[in-house]
């Protein structure tokens, strides 16, 4: 009964991170300009990587190694906003135009 | 017999399910590598790396659930450090006058 539950949350958070994730990979390729992109890459990959990396910490199950898990699934929901922040900031203060109505960037 | 080797359905174990999902992220992977090449500025190359970095730390933890290795996930932990330091190491040193974050 138990592992029945595990083995659907597995399942579940492993496909709500691919979905995630595609979603993150589809805005990064598609969308207009560096700032559209930095918010795709921070949000969608970002709950992306936290449903794998808790699919992968239910995996292992009570062990020393799902702490280390936890550890980098903490780590990651902190670094990556704080990363694509500091990258969209970087472009901004080189200069680049944000993405308008009208503007045929792509 | 571990929780690795548990059937989901019959024919289909939890690793082995693990392992299709770490060959679905690499494939998402490579296609985020197109930005990485094309990407017009810089700041859109070093945005597709970082997000390449996150889906190669996904990667890792997965191969290392699916095989049964735990110290893949030491590599993913220094992995995940070295791409936040890259990215802000890069957006710092490209902009003139510091305070980027």
């Amino acid at each position: 009964m138990i592992e029945g539950v595990r083995i659907s949350l597995v399942v579940v958070f492993t496909v709500a991170g691919l979905f995630f994730t595609f979603f993150s990979a589809t805005g990064v390729i598609r969308l207009p300009d560096v700032f559209a992109r930095a918010h795709t890459a921070s949000q969608a990959d970002t709950l992306g990587a936290g449903f794998a990396l808790a699919a992968v910490a239910l995996t292992i199950g009570v062990e020393p190694a799902a702490i280390k898990t936890v550890l980098l699934l903490f780590f990651i929901f902190v670094t990556n906003p704080t990363a694509a922040h500091a990258i969209a900031r970087a472009a901004y203060e080189e200069g680049i135009e944000p993405w308008t109505t009208g503007d045929d960037r792509r | 017999m571990t929780f690795v080797d548990t059937a989901i359905v019959s024919g289909v174990t939890v690793g082995e399910f693990l392992l299709v999902a770490a060959a679905l992220f690499v494939t998402l992977a490579v296609m985020m590598l197109y930005r990485a090449i094309i990407g017009p500025t810089n700041q859109d190359r070093v945005l597709a790396v970082n997000v390449l970095g996150t889906n190669t730390v996904v990667i890792l933890a997965l191969l290392g659930a699916a095989l049964g290795e735990p110290w893949f996930l030491d590599i993913a932990l220094v992995y995940a450090l070295l791409n936040f330091l890259m990215s802000i190491a890069i957006s710092k040193f490209t902009v003139e006058r510091g305070g980027v974050i």
